[in-house]
């Protein structure tokens, strides 16, 4: 059973259709990208995906359960973790407290508990904490644990956001242009982090416009313009099709 | 070393200084202390402007004044009363929390300002109940172990001194919290909030639900002490001053609204009548408290000139507000 399936998704905004009957799936564990010009519908997949649209028709199952209508936090306790194509950490939290709060999903105290700081509020808190600076070493930001998250190199806010998203360790992790912004050197430990995290079990499905990095780190490729799928299937396979081509490149002039 | 300090000189003060009207002072400025506590919460955590707070604080009074009074002949122990009054207020605020979720900054604002106006105007026209604008006078005196308060304030600077050392350990308990971090999640960006599994719905509610509780412990209180309630106590003047006391301590910050309570109160309730009697005193026709306002106002303005987080600043406004500032001269 695919860990999350899509099938003929349709979403429209007023006349435009930006996603139009999208069938797709995710295996678990596996490293999917989609790729596709400015204005393909990419994002507005995520934020299908993350219940901030709701499908005007189709559906999203995840881990056998049904998406359409639930809300954000709900489909994000379900276990599926994002990141932003425009940052939007917690910019006056701590990154410390920015990872701890993605795993407010997972936590269990309550109004009392928070309160009174009950002997299991505390060991929670203890235990979230000790996690969360686990995280930050994992995304090598350990010496920012005290610093506001706006105060972090924007490679490092890119990377804490991925800390942030892992921190209610998800099933499924969707990376919105991780590469955005990054020199060569941080896209190499972008490669290796991502693979890290699959290596933990996660999967990972991204959009990235970094074709190298597409290329290099992802078992399979979802190619969307004008918010159809027009191609699919291993990265080199991809790379060659007539129609991505055309999609990126425009068709080449007396060929209609 | 220099909160033991504070607390010893807190607890001694009624011994040291036996002026009665000093400790009165104290006292009813330690209600203001607690509604502060109480607004923190909502604006200062969460960052849910609430320009009708002192709605709370009047659904808190007058649940003392019927509950514990001759006006219905229900005699609840004040002591019981500090109990019901929070989780009355508490179910207000979540009345009030209800419509507004959907709403941000200026239309919340102005939604809370409407409740602010509708809670005093409610208590003042159901005169049956509550003798309208005449208020609930003679109520229940509070005692402990069999011994009455009286018209001392003593007593109730140290219930004051009391719920208001609950409050700050309450306060900073939620501030270091799943919850408190849940609302400056929410303060600093709703959607990406939502996207760590926090229902925004229920946090949003559960900061209008404390911070009413912490003005409804007040209202107990500052009803028993002064031994009457009545709408005109609790106007929209009271929620902006509460708000300004935020304004002026460092929004966010614990101590810093304390600190910003207490000087607003001092200024309103001790040197503004001080200075008009010293005046009187040496012949000069001069009232200080007509000016009380002016005054707010000169202070609020140069503050947001010169010191925009605040006396005490949570680190949060005051990096805030330094890069606002320094924005220009980076670009």
């Amino acid at each position: 059973m695919p860990l999350l399936q899509l099938t003929d998704v349709r979403k429209a905004f007023g006349g435009l259709v930006a996603v139009k009957d999208l069938s797709f799936e995710l295996a678990e564990g596996s490293i999917a990208a989609m790729i596709g010009p400015n204005g393909a519908g990419k994002s507005t997949v995520f934020n299908l995906i993350t219940g901030i649209y709701a499908p005007d028709a189709g559906s999203l199952v995840f881990d056998g359960k049904k998406l359409g209508g639930l809300g954000t936090a709900r489909i994000a306790s379900l276990g599926i973790a994002r990141t932003f194509q425009n940052i939007r950490l917690f910019a006056y939290m701590s990154a410390l407290d920015n990872v701890m709060t993605g795993r407010h999903a997972r936590m269990h105290a309550g109004i009392f508990g928070s309160l009174v700081h009950t002997p299991r509020q505390r060991a929670e808190e203890r235990a979230v904490r000790e996690r969360a600076r686990e995280l930050l070493r994992f995304v090598e930001l350990e010496r920012y644990a005290g610093s506001y998250a706006r105060n972090l190199p924007y490679g490092g806010q890119r990377r804490l956001e991925i800390a942030r998203a892992l921190a209610g360790d998800p099933k499924l992790l969707l990376l919105d242009e991780p590469a955005a912004g990054m020199n060569p050197r941080e896209k190499d430990a972008l490669i290796g982090l991502i693979a890290r995290i699959r290596e933990s079990g996660v999967t990972v499905f991204l959009i990235e416009h970094d074709m190298a990095l597409v290329m290099n780190v992802s078992e399979r490729v979802t190619v969307l313009d004008y918010g159809e799928k027009i191609a699919e299937g291993l990265p080199d396979v991809v790379r060659r099709d007539e129609r991505v081509i055309e999609a990126y490149l425009g068709r080449a002039e007396g060929a209609a | 070393m220099g909160l033991g300090f504070l607390v010893v000189a807190l607890l001694g003060f009624p011994f040291m200084d036996r002026n009665n009207s000093h400790v009165d002072f104290l006292a009813n400025a330690g209600a203001f202390v607690l509604l502060a506590l109480g607004l923190n919460i909502v604006v200062g955590f969460a960052g849910l402007l609430d320009l009708g707070y002192a709605a709370f604080f009047a659904i808190g009074s007058y649940s003392y004044a019927m509950l514990a009074s001759q006006q219905f002949g229900i005699h609840v122990p004040f002591w019981l009363m500090l109990l019901v009054a929070p989780v009355v207020a508490a179910l207000f605020g979540l009345l009030l929390g209800a419509p507004t979720l959907r709403l941000r900054g200026d239309y919340l604002a102005i939604v809370t300002l409407g409740f602010g106006e509708i809670v005093p105007q409610t208590f003042l026209n159901l005169a049956q109940y509550t003798n309208g604008p005449n208020g609930i006078s003679s109520l229940d005196q509070p005692s402990l172990f069999g011994h009455p308060f009286g018209f001392s304030a003593t007593p109730y600077y140290y219930v004051l001194l009391g719920l208001i050392a609950i409050g700050i350990l309450a306060a900073r308990n939620l501030q270091n919290s799943r919850l408190g971090r849940a609302w400056m999640a929410i303060r600093e960006d709703e959607l990406a909030a939502r996207h760590m599994g926090i229902n925004t719905t229920t946090t949003k509610l559960a900061a209008f639900a404390l911070g009413a509780s912490f003005s409804g412990l007040a209202g107990v209180a500052y009803a028993a002490k002064l031994d009457l309630v009545s709408p005109d106590q609790f106007g929209f003047n009271v929620s902006v001053l509460v708000l300004s006391m935020l304004v002026l301590g460092g929004m966010g910050n614990i101590w810093g609204v304390i600190v910003g309570s207490f000087v607003l109160s001092f200024v309103n309730s001790f040197l503004l009548p001080q200075s008009t009697t010293l005046a009187h005193a040496a012949g000069l026709n001069l009232d200080f408290t007509n000016y009380r306002f002016m005054l707010y106002g000169v202070i609020l303005v140069s503050m947001m000139l010169f010191r925009p987080e605040g006396l005490i600043p949570s680190r949060q406004r005051a990096a805030e507000l330094h890069d606002v500032a320094a924005a220009p001269e980076s670009a």
